[in-house]
């Protein structure tokens, strides 16, 4: 019988199904962060447990950590609580801890693929909804709470329900000055912040194969977005020329294994999918939203909806999300006024993003009254746009590079954008007060987050390519 | 995990579509290291002007000491956004058993019923009519039926839940305690795939 990529993965997993229930799902690879795990372990601890598979598990400090002064005490005492914690739970379970201070310590999403521990075929999961990302690889991963999180530690398994399944095919070829991100908002524009609930998703057409592994887990980052349960992509020769090398790829014979089974991974060519979605790539111009839920997006050159324009499921929250933002309806986004600009999160702060707006910026000089983050999404990271000179070109375009973390995608550390300032992001929410209470976020991929801090205003940056 | 079987109670309602794990509870409260004490912080950016206490913003339900009860009735596709379990447990230590919506959030959803909060997904229709009701009215919320009655105009709707996560929340037990039981058979799963 024919399968899906999905199904192909899902079934390998399986420890046992309860009848009427959920089924037993073996986990491959765990990774843990400071903010979600605490409770967890006090779960263990006071039914007097071990963590059943610590080699599986991999802990690092992100969401809290400040992006200045790394070497220094955490200031803020709730945070420096938190990350003590992890480090206190991680040697008492002998779980490997990434910390400050290490050299792979970055973004749980963006270490785990650049370390080699991600991979195809696995099962993967973290307290985190954007686990998602990993799903470029052809793995199953996703989210999960806290409650989940200390299951996994207990048990190296976790109770689910099969996922209906939905492929989102976009094919062509992407036009000049549009990227992954702007792929993966186009297509939250359409089918809306929670058109996929419930469904896993694979993203496949000759666009999405077109793509680099990299520019891949920006979309499957944002596939939660839509409610997803996970994103994922087929592996092929990008994927594995990706992970080949890297601290924990597998090697030599280890190496010809793992091949032998990525290889079988890919939806078959009669699978049937539950629902699906085509979409053509040069229908998709660089993407920015207006609103407060990722779907709540437009085409850079395209006016922000009215009541009458708008879809059925963002018409109820348009005007509130409009007076939050402090837009109006029917108008130009492009040449908005804009504050702050930030280029991170595990959505956009890999290597290539910031090689990406290095090549953009050289030569240019930010908008005078703007203010630009760029946070690298970890220490490798740092290290390798230090090694090409990007913190160079940053500096001279008045860009300050910060060190790695979550930073101002959530706003837990100090980095906060201030009530009623507006923040070109390039993260993944755009949700009120995600930034800061009071802060007004529009999403963007980095090229435009990048022509935003040139011009201090929303800018189309095909107008600044040559 | 406190049991659920039936609850009966007045209810409040918050008539927002798409409300967030970032509304439910804001990530600046996400730094206790317990699950206690997140329920004062319940939607805290819609409660309070400027994040101040002393300044309860008048018209948000939860202020309005005509709403009271262990039934939380929100709009459309509660729950969205990041898997914070933090927002279940504000939703529990504000004393919520109960949460309905015509449409959740998948991880919301898995987070609730690990915590013994009961997510009630009813018809856009049925939500319309219990949004329609005055304060005083009580809903009740039977899981071993799977029912939930308007009980003023005694207007029924009956609601899905997994038949395993039922029989848990019936009797308070948790996933954790069934993996635990089953470790022989993972075990035996882990050395059939290496
Ligand atoms: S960067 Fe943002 S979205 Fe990604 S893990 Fe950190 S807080 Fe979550």
């Amino acid at each position: 019988m024919s399968k899906t990529l999905f199904d192909k993965i899902w079934e390998k997993h399986i420890v046992k199904t309860i009848d009427g229930g959920p089924s037993v799902l073996y986990i491959d690879r765990h990774f843990i962060h400071e903010v979600t795990s605490p409770q967890a372990f006090t779960g263990l601890n006071k039914r007097g447990i071990k963590v059943f598979r610590p080699a599986q598990t991999i802990a690092t400090a992100d969401h809290n950590v400040p992006t200045l002064n790394q070497h220094l005490p955490i200031k803020e005492e709730l945070s420096r609580l938190q990350v003590e914690a992890l480090k206190k739970n991680c040697a008492q379970h002998g779980v490997e801890l990434y910390g400050l201070g290490h050299p792979f310590q970055g973004i749980v999403h963006v270490i785990g693929p650049e370390l080699g521990i991600t991979q195809p075929g696995m099962t993967i999961v973290c307290g985190d909804s954007h686990t998602s990302t990993h799903g470029a690889f052809g793995s199953i991963a996703f989210g999960i709470g806290t409650s989940e999180v200390e299951m996994v530690l207990a048990t190296q398994c976790l109770l689910q329900s099969k996922p209906k399944l939905m492929r989102i095919n976009v094919d062509g070829v992407l036009n000049k000055g549009v990227v992954s991100k702007d792929i993966v908002l186009y297509i939250l524009s359409k089918i809306t912040a929670s058109g996929a609930t419930g469904y896993a998703v694979e993203f496949a057409g000759s666009a999405i194969r077109s793509l680099s592994m990299e520019a891949r887990m920006t979309i499957c980052n944002m596939s939660i977005e839509m409610g997803g349960r996970c994103g994922l992509i087929a592996p092929d020769e990008t994927t594995f020329n990706y992970i080949k090398g890297r601290a924990f790829a597998p090697k030599d014979a280890a190496w010809d294994e793992s091949m032998a089974y990525w290889k079988s991974l890919y939806s078959d060519n009669d699978a049937v999918f539950d629902k699906e979605y085509h979409f053509k790539a040069e229908d998709i111009e660089p993407m920015i939203t207006y609103g407060t839920n990722p779907g709540m997006g437009i085409g850079i050159s395209e006016k922000i909806p009215t009541t009458e324009t708008i879809n059925e499921n963002d018409k109820s929250g348009l005007s509130k999300s409009l007076t939050y933002m402090g837009l109006q309806q029917g108008s130009n986004i492009k040449g908005q006024k804009i504050d702050y600009v930030f280029i991170g999160s595990c959505t956009n702060s890999r290597i290539e993003d910031l090689r990406m707006v290095a090549s953009f910026v050289k030569g240019k000089k930010k908008a005078n009254d703007v203010e630009v983050w760029v946070v690298p999404g970890s220490k490798q990271v740092e290290a390798q746009a230090i090694a090409e000179g990007i913190d160079k070109i940053f500096e001279e375009a008045g860009f300050m590079l910060r060190q790695p973390g979550c930073s101002a995608c959530l706003g837990m550390n100090e980095d906060k954008i201030p009530a009623g300032k507006y923040c070109i992001s390039t993260s993944n929410r755009n949700f009120e007060g995600r930034q800061g209470a009071g802060a007004r976020t529009l999403l963007a991929s980095p090229l435009t987050a990048a022509a935003a801090a040139i011009t201090g205003v929303v800018t189309d940056v095909r107008e600044l390519l040559n | 995990m406190k049991a659920i079987t039936t609850i009966n109670s007045r209810f409040v309602p918050v008539n927002v579509e798409n409300i967030d794990t970032d509304q439910i509870i804001p990530a600046r409260f996400l730094k206790a290291t317990t699950k206690e004490g997140f329920g004062k912080n319940l939607f805290r950016d819609w409660r309070y002007e400027n994040d101040d206490e002393t300044k309860p913003k008048k018209d948000f339900p939860l202020n309005q000491p005509a709403y009271s009860g262990e039934i939380l009735v929100a709009g459309k596709n509660f729950g969205c956004g990041s898997s914070r379990e933090h927002a279940a447990w504000a939703i529990l230590d504000a004393g919520f058993r109960v949460v309905v919506s015509s449409f959740f959030a998948d991880i919301f959803k898995n987070n609730a019923l690990n915590n013994g909060v009961l997510p009630v997904q009813v018809s856009d229709a049925f939500l319309h009519k219990i949004f329609a009701q005055d304060s005083n009215t009580e809903l009740t919320v039977d899981l071993e039926k799977q029912r939930i009655t308007i009980n003023a105009t005694n207007e029924q709707e009956h609601f899905d839940i997994n038949s395993y996560k039922k029989t848990c929340l019936l009797n308070g037990y948790d996933d954790i305690d069934f993996l635990l039981s089953i470790k022989e058979d993972i075990q035996k799963f882990e050395t059939l795939t290496t």
